[in-house]
């Protein structure tokens, strides 16, 4: 006989929420980290020169993989952390939303030339 | 009837890898919210667990072809600066853009915008799929790692909704043009 799948309730979970946590979390520094490097790279000579990977692109280039670097290393360091623990996802999951909302909004250019 | 290099790659870009991405995402975001919702009156079949895990890895394909496509392949032949003098700036787009106030809005607000928010795609939409490939269907029940995953969905649809935009007005605008031509048909006496 089969348990039946009681769904009006969530279930216990399998697996722990760390390795979820850390990809969300990281992803969130990745999208902050790209568009903080935008505009560093548009405000300073030395930031948008030091990121000029690759000329026929230009600094975008050098932002995007910077940031994607960033994001990479964070998520490898965090998935090793948390990988088998369960986590405080609400507090993680609030950082990361907001990380990734300013991001969205630092690359909006009216915004970014605030700064 | 033919169409420059450029021109195909642009429609490769633009079409092959935005334009299906942005498909792809309106029906993943319904599928993710069916899939992972927790009031299911059944538990989700093998297979479709299986096709949705192997959609979203397509998914993540067709973002980082259309960034990587859009960073290294179009956006060098947008930027690039004309020769001293140069008269006649079509081949030139951004520099065509900013020759006027009337079109520089176009490349200040929206290749700006766009060359950095196209990112969020391709990052938001591997986050989301790496989750659900490590979770599955137990992602039912992480409520909130869940609510995170539709949103980093959400905002990948909106970046690419943004870049793809800007992206289909700005060639409009200052189409990216030149280089090879390729014949499509031969065009016949009217």
């Amino acid at each position: 006989m089969t348990t039946p799948f009681h769904s009006a309730s969530p279930q216990i979970p399998a697996l722990p929420n760390g390795s979820g946590a850390a990809a969300i979390l990281s992803a969130g520094i990745g999208a902050f980290a790209l568009a903080v490097l935008s505009i560093a790279a548009d405000k300073s000579a030395l930031v948008k020169s030091s990121l000029n990977f690759y000329a026929p692109t230009g600094p975008l280039s050098g932002v995007t993989t910077v940031a994607i670097l960033l994001w990479i290393v964070t998520w490898v360091i965090l998935e090793g952390r948390w990988r088998s623990r369960t986590v405080a996802i609400g507090r993680i999951n609030a950082a990361a939303l907001a990380l990734l909302g300013l991001g969205l909004l630092l690359t909006f250019p009216p915004l970014a030339d605030i700064f | 009837m033919e169409i420059t290099a450029r021109g195909l790659w642009t429609l490769i870009h633009g079409m092959g890898f935005g334009a299906l991405y942005l498909l792809a995402c309106s029906g993943a975001l319904v599928e993710l919210y069916f899939f992972t919702a927790s009031h299911q009156l059944s538990p989700p079949a093998p297979n479709h667990e299986r096709f949705l895990k192997a959609y979203l890895i397509a998914m993540v394909m067709l973002a980082w072809f259309a960034v990587l496509s859009g960073t290294y392949v179009i956006y060098p032949w947008y930027r690039a600066p004309p020769p001293p003098g140069a008269a006649d700036l079509s081949m030139f787009p951004q520099h065509l853009l900013m020759s006027s106030c009337t079109t520089s809005g176009w490349h200040s607000l929206g290749m700006e915008w766009k060359e950095h928010v196209a990112w969020f795609a391709p990052i938001s939409i591997t986050t989301v799929a790496f989750v659900f490939l490590r979770y599955g269907r137990d992602l039912r029940n992480h409520r909130q790692l869940r609510a995170a995953v539709l949103c980093f969905a959400l905002v990948s649809f909106l970046a690419a909704g943004v870049a793809g935009l800007f992206g289909a007005l700005i060639n409009k605008q200052a189409p990216v043009q030149c280089g090879h031509t390729f014949q499509l048909r031969a065009g016949g006496e009217r």
